[in-house]
């Protein structure tokens, strides 16, 4: 009972304070997931501002066509077949680990996540519905989500061909 | 200055849905993209809260920062596609479908309460 061994974050004075944060990780079990890192959820914060950004960029300059909210489908088809490009990309053979992950975090988690939105896209497809638009709505849902699903399916392609290009 | 603040909420935002979907995924695995469909229910329902009560420049960073940055299409549209790229055709549609109609819901139900 008394040899149980001390976990790190346990709430006891640690017997060399200076020891480096990562090394009892390492010796006392797996590292810490990837958002329980601060430095990588800085990296997801850093993309998700400047991908923000850029979509209410996107949204102010595109705007609503017709009682089409077409800035806030422009950047979600455009983030979705960017994604399953992204990601299709980092997943070559012998890309470096580390380096594949933050740019993961960075451009697809962070920037790509932040760029696109789900939250205005119901927010929209609700008011259409509710405000005499049926029609709009249901093509308003249809073309984000059919649409969206297609360009991810072609992203994934895409860099499941320029991977092979690569590697050859 | 709306911009920044915009961008400042998008990474705050940003950073915890990479917390939600880190900490959901890790209880209940990934076979079924769980966090992001989390992420994005609760984000359309708080959408519809801000749109009822805030405006102006905090509507602005609450809603198109902090929930825009929070809520994700790219990835949801990417989960989708990548059940029936595995052959799981049924589960893809059922993702695809039940996520935009549930968070259409969840945005009506925040309007409603807000």
């Amino acid at each position: 009972m008394s040899t149980e061994p001390r976990r790190p974050g346990f709430p006891e004075v640690p017997d060399d304070p200076d020891v480096d944060v990562e090394a009892p990780a390492v010796a006392e079990g797996p590292p810490r997931p990837a958002h329980r890192r601060p430095g990588l959820v800085a990296l997801v914060a850093l993309g998700g501002a400047a991908g923000s950004a850029a979509r209410h960029g996107v949204q102010v300059g595109v705007g609503t066509v017709e009682e089409l909210p077409l800035g806030t489908l422009v950047v979600n088809l455009l983030g979705a077949f960017v994604l399953g490009l992204l990601l299709e990309w980092l997943a070559r053979p012998g890309a470096e680990q580390t380096r594949r992950r933050d740019l993961r975090l960075l451009l697809g988690t962070g920037f790509l996540g932040g760029f696109t939105t789900y939250s205005a896209f119901a927010l929209e497809s609700e008011r259409l519905a509710s405000g005499g638009e049926p029609a709009l709505a249901i093509t308003y849902l249809l073309a984000t989500v059919a649409g969206g699903f297609a360009l991810s399916v072609l992203g994934v392609a895409t860099g499941r061909s320029w991977r092979r290009r690569w590697s050859r | 200055m709306t911009t920044l603040l915009i961008a400042m909420g998008g990474g705050l935002g940003a950073a915890l849905r990479f917390v939600v979907d880190g900490v959901v995924t890790a209880r209940v695995g990934a076979r079924i993209p769980w966090g992001v469909v989390l992420v994005n229910l609760t984000g359309s329902f708080a959408i519809g809260v801000a749109a009822s009560t805030l405006d102006g420049t905090t509507a602005a960073v609450v809603s198109t920062g902090v929930l825009g940055g929070y809520t994700t299409f790219s990835t949801a549209s990417l989960d989708s596609a990548r059940l029936a790229l595995r052959g799981r055709g049924g589960a893809a549609v059922a993702h695809a479908a039940g996520t935009a109609l549930a968070c259409v819901a969840a945005a009506w139900l925040g309007l409603a309460v807000g």
